[in-house]
C-alpha cells in the first residue's frame, strides 16, 4: 500500500481498499501488484493509457475477476460477496441498460437484482430518477433517449442500492458537453453525500475537476499517485514547462530540442525550467540554428504533462 | 407473439385438416379396373370389387367437363397409361376367359391369372387391392367356388356317380341364378372401418370391437397438437434463451451478474420463464385443437397439466443449453434450426413414429418429441392413467435437470474472467 493509502486508510476509514493484486491472463500480467484505497467521500481518479490495466483493476474491484494474488475489500467485505456486492455500484463503461424497456422499469429490474421490492424499490427508482433529472423521461423506452440521458440512465442504474461505494468506467464517453456538465454535477453531489468513488477517465480536465487523488496506472502497476497538486510536485518540482513553436526544418528543431533536454510534439517544441531567466539562452540557440520562433507559452506542468512524462505516451493513446 | 402463438397454430390446423378426419380408418385406394372378360363370373367379382368401402373402383376415365358424354371404359393399354400418369395407384385387369375358369385352390393350379398393374411407389395399395380381391372372390362368386369344390370331391372321392352329378349340376345351377340376380352375399362391408360391429359378410363371421378410440372421431388431432407443439415449443424456447447471448454482447450480463443475481439464479430465473412460456404455447394449442377441431381437451386436464409442465420444462432446459454452447445469436439460430428439425423428424413430430422402421423408431427414443408425443397420446388417445405416465414424466424431467446442468457449467464462461 502507498504511504498516502496509509495515511488515509489510518485517519479516515477506508470504504475500498486494493491490496497487492495481481492478474494474469496467460503471459500478460493484466494488473501487477497494485495496492490503492479509497476513503468515504473520496474520488479517487484512475488515469492510465489504453492497455494499462484499468478495466481489470475494475472488474476485479466489481468482483468480475478473479485475481491471481492480492485482495480487494469493499467496506471490509471481500470484493464479490453479497456484502461487497451491495455496498459497491458499478457504471460500466459500455451502456448496460435494456433498450426496449422505459427508465422506470430499467431502475425497477436492476432494483430487483439488488434485492430491492415494494416501498424500498419505489423510493429508490424516485431517487435515481431525481438524481439522474430523468424524471420527465422516466416513462420513455430506454433506446429512444438521447446520448446523454441514455448515460445519465447508466449511472442510475449503478445507484439504485445507494452504494457507499461507485466505480465509474469513463462515464462521459460520446456526451455532449451540456450533459456531461450534469454528469459532474451528479457524481459532485454523490462525493460531497460521502460515496467513495472510482473514475476512471480519458479527459484530464475531468479528473482535475472531480477527483481528490489521482492513480496513474501503466502496464498494470500504478506508477504515482497523490493529489494533483503532489503529482505535479514530485514529478516537476518547482519546474515549469516551456512551449515554444517555430517555423523551421522539424530535423533543425528536434535537433536543438534535444540539445537541451527537451522533447517535440508536431511543431512545438516542450521544455522544463527551474527559472524563468533560462528561456533567453534556449531561444539565442534556437535563433543560431536557423530556427523562427512563432509562439512561446510558459506554465505551470498539469497533470497532462504528468502524465506524458510518467508514460511518454497521451492519454488518450 | 406471432412466431410463439401463430405459426404453431396455423401449421398444427394444417396438419389436423390434412390427418384428423372424422371416422379415421383406413384411406381409400383407387383402383382402375379393366374386364376384358364381361362374363357373369367377372361382373360379379366387379361387383364385389365395387361394393368394397376401401376402394373408389373406376372402370372408366372421369370427364373433365361437365355434362360431357361419359369416356369409354378403359382398356388394358389406357389402364396402364392411366396408372403410369398418376391418376390411380393400381389398375387390375381381369383378362378374357376368366369365367370359364376364374378359381384355382392351391398354388401351380390352372385359374385364371389376373394382372395387377401398380405404381411402385405406393407399396400398400396393390397389397389391399390384392388382399381384397381374395374376399371379393370368395365372398361374390360362390358359384365359381362351389364349382370349384366338386371338381375337387369328383377327383378325390373316386368321381360322382350320374345320379350325384346331375344333383351337383342342378344345384350349382340354381347357385348360379341367385348370383345372376344379386341374391348371394357380396362381402360389402366396411371392413372394420367404423371401429365396431360386424365387418365382412365373408365365410369367417368377424365382429370387430374397437377397445382404443371407440367413441373418437378424430384420433390423430391430439397427436398433432402434441406433435407440432412440440417442436414449435424447442423453437420457440432456444430463442427465449439467446437473449442471454443478448445480454452477454451488450454487456448488461455483466452488469447483473455484479448483482445479489449469481449465474445459477439467472438461469434458474430464466429456465423458470422459458417454462412457463413454453406451457402457455401448449395449452394456446391444445385449445386452439378443442375449439376449432373438437379435441376432448377439459375431460383430460391433470393428464394435459402433468405431461404439459413436464415438456416445457425439458424444451426449456434445451433451449438453454443450446444458448449456452454458441457464441452469438446467428450462431444459435443456425444449430437450433438443425437440431430440432432432425430430432423433429426422428422423434415423431413431422410423421408418426409407428409408420417408421424399427429403428427409426428407437432412435426417436433419443429425442424430447418422442416422448413427449407419446405422453399426449397415452392422454388423450388411450385414455391411460395420470400414473402411466411415469416413464415419459421422468424422462423428460431427467432431460431438463441434465441439461440445465450441463448449461450452467457451460455457462462458467460468463462467470469470471
Amino acid at each position: 500500500m502507498t504511504a498516502s493509502a496509509q495515511k488515509t486508510t489510518m485517519e479516515f476509514g477506508t470504504a475500498l481498499e486494493v491490496d497487492g493484486l495481481v492478474k494474469r491472463f496467460g503471459d500478460l500480467t493484466a494488473v501487477d501488484g497494485v495496492s490503492l484505497a479509497v476513503r468515504a467521500g473520496e474520488c479517487l481518479g484512475l488515469l492510465g493509457p489504453n492497455g494499462a490495466g484499468k478495466s481489470t483493476l475494475i472488474r476485479s474491484m466489481v468482483g468480475r475477476v478473479q485475481q491471481d494474488s492480492g485482495r480487494v475489500t469493499v467496506m471490509g467485505n471481500a470484493a464479490g460477496s453479497t456484502e461487497a456486492r451491495m455496498a459497491l455500484g458499478w457504471v460500466p463503461q459500455e451502456l448496460s441498460i435494456y433498450p426496449r424497456i422505459t427508465c422506470r422499469e430499467n431502475l425497477g429490474s436492476f432494483g430487483r437484482y439488488y434485492g430491492l421490492k415494494g416501498p424500498t424499490l419505489k423510493d429508490a427508482i424516485a431517487w435515481c430518477l431525481n438524481w439522474a433529472a430523468l424524471e420527465e423521461k422516466q416513462d420513455d423506452v430506454a433506446k429512444t433517449l438521447s446520448g446523454g440521458m441514455k448515460r445519465r440512465l447508466n449511472m442510475a442504474a449503478g445507484m439504485i442500492h445507494r452504494p457507499k461505494v461507485v466505480l465509474f468506467d469513463e462515464p462521459t464517453v460520446g456526451v455532449d458537453p451540456q450533459s456531461r456538465n450534469r454528469i459532474f454535477e451528479m457524481i459532485e453531489a454523490l462525493r460531497d453525500a460521502g460515496t467513495a468513488i472510482v473514475y476512471t477517465t480519458h479527459y484530464m480536465e475531468e479528473a482535475e475537476r472531480l477527483c481528490d487523488r489521482i492513480a496513474i496506472i501503466d502496464h498494470g502497476k500504478i506508477i504515482a499517485e497523490g493529489t494533483k497538486e503532489e503529482l505535479v510536485e514530485k514529478t516537476f518540482g518547482k519546474r515549469s514547462q516551456v512551449l515554444a513553436r517555430f517555423a523551421g526544418e522539424t530535423q533543425a528543431i528536434e535537433a536543438w530540442a534535444s540539445r537541451h533536454g527537451g522533447r517535440v510534439k508536431g511543431e512545438t517544441a516542450e521544455f522544463t525550467i527551474e527559472q524563468a531567466g533560462e528561456i533567453a539562452p534556449l531561444l539565442d540557440d534556437a535563433t543560431k540554428a536557423g530556427l523562427e520562433l512563432e509562439d512561446l507559452t510558459l506554465r505551470r506542468p498539469n497533470l497532462e504533462s504528468v502524465f506524458l512524462h510518467l508514460t511518454g505516451r497521451e492519454l488518450r493513446d | 407473439m406471432v412466431l410463439s402463438f401463430v405459426l404453431p397454430l396455423a401449421f398444427f390446423s394444417i396438419f389436423a385438416v390434412i390427418f384428423g378426419r372424422s371416422g379415421g380408418g383406413t384411406p381409400t385406394v383407387k383402383l382402375i379396373l379393366v374386364d376384358q372378360d364381361q362374363s357373369q363370373a367377372s361382373h360379379a367379382l366387379v361387383k364385389g370389387l365395387t361394393s368394397e368401402s376401401s376402394l373408389v373402383v373406376m372402370t372408366k376415365p372421369a370427364s373433365d367437363k361437365k355434362n360431357a358424354p361419359p369416356l369409354p371404359d378403359y382398356t388394358a393399354a389406357t389402364a396402364e397409361a392411366a396408372v403410369k400418369a398418376g391418376d390411380a395407384p393400381v389398375a387390375l385387369i381381369i383378362p378374357a376367359g376368366f369365367g370359364r375358369h376364374p378359381i384355382a385352390f392351391g398354388p401351380g393350379k390352372s385359374g385364371s391369372t389376373l394382372q395387377l398393374l401398380n405404381d411402385q411407389s405406393d407399396t400398400i395399395a396393390p397389397q389391399i387391392v390384392v388382399g381384397l380381391l381374395q374376399k371379393a372372390a370368395i365372398t361374390s362368386m360362390p358359384a365359381a367356388m362351389a364349382d370349384e369344390g366338386m371338381t375337387y370331391a369328383d377327383k378325390y372321392v373316386g368321381g360322382f356317380t350320374a345320379a350325384q352329378q346331375a344333383k351337383v349340376d342342378e344345384k350349382l345351377e340354381a347357385l348360379r341364378k341367385l348370383e345372376a340376380d344379386g341374391k348371394t352375399g357380396n362381402g360389402s362391408s366396411d371392413g372394420g372401418n367404423s371401429g365396431s360391429g360386424p365387418a365382412a359378410a365373408g365365410i369367417v363371421a368377424v365382429n370387430v370391437r374397437a377397445v382404443v378410440g371407440e367413441n373418437k372421431k378424430s384420433p390423430m388431432i391430439s397427436f398433432y397438437a402434441a406433435a407440432i407443439g412440440v417442436m414449435f415449443l424447442m423453437f420457440t424456447a432456444s430463442s427465449s434463451a439467446g437473449a442471454l447471448l443478448d445480454e452477454a454482447e451488450s454487456g448488461t450480463l455483466e452488469r447483473v451478474l455484479s448483482t445479489r443475481v449469481t449465474m445459477t439464479k439467472l438461469l434458474a430465473g430464466k429456465l423458470v420463464f422459458n417454462t412457463g412460456l413454453a406451457f402457455v404455447q401448449l395449452v394456446a394449442m391444445f385449445l386452439w385443437g378443442w375449439a376449432v377441431f373438437k379435441l376432448d381437451f377439459f375431460s383430460h386436464l391433470p393428464g394435459f397439466v402433468v405431461m404439459g409442465l413436464c415438456t416445457a420444462f425439458a424444451v426449456a432446459a434445451f433451449g438453454m443449453l443450446l444458448a449456452s454452447a454458441c457464441q452469438t445469436r446467428a450462431q444459435l439460430g443456425a444449430l437450433s434450426t438443425l437440431i430440432i428439425l432432425i430430432m423433429s423428424s426422428v422423434g415423431g413430430s413431422m410423421f408418426p413414429r409407428f409408420l417408421m422402421p424399427e429403428a427409426m423408431q428407437k432412435a426417436g427414443l433419443l429425442t424430447i418429441n418422442a416422448w413427449a408425443i407419446d405422453g399426449f397420446t397415452k392422454i388423450f388417445w388411450r385414455d391411460l392413467p395420470v400414473t402411466d405416465l411415469w416413464p415419459q414424466v421422468g424422462v423428460l424431467v431427467g432431460i431438463g435437470v441434465v441439461f440445465f446442468l450441463v448449461a450452467r457449467r457451460v455457462a462458467r464462461r460468463w462467470e469470471y474472467a
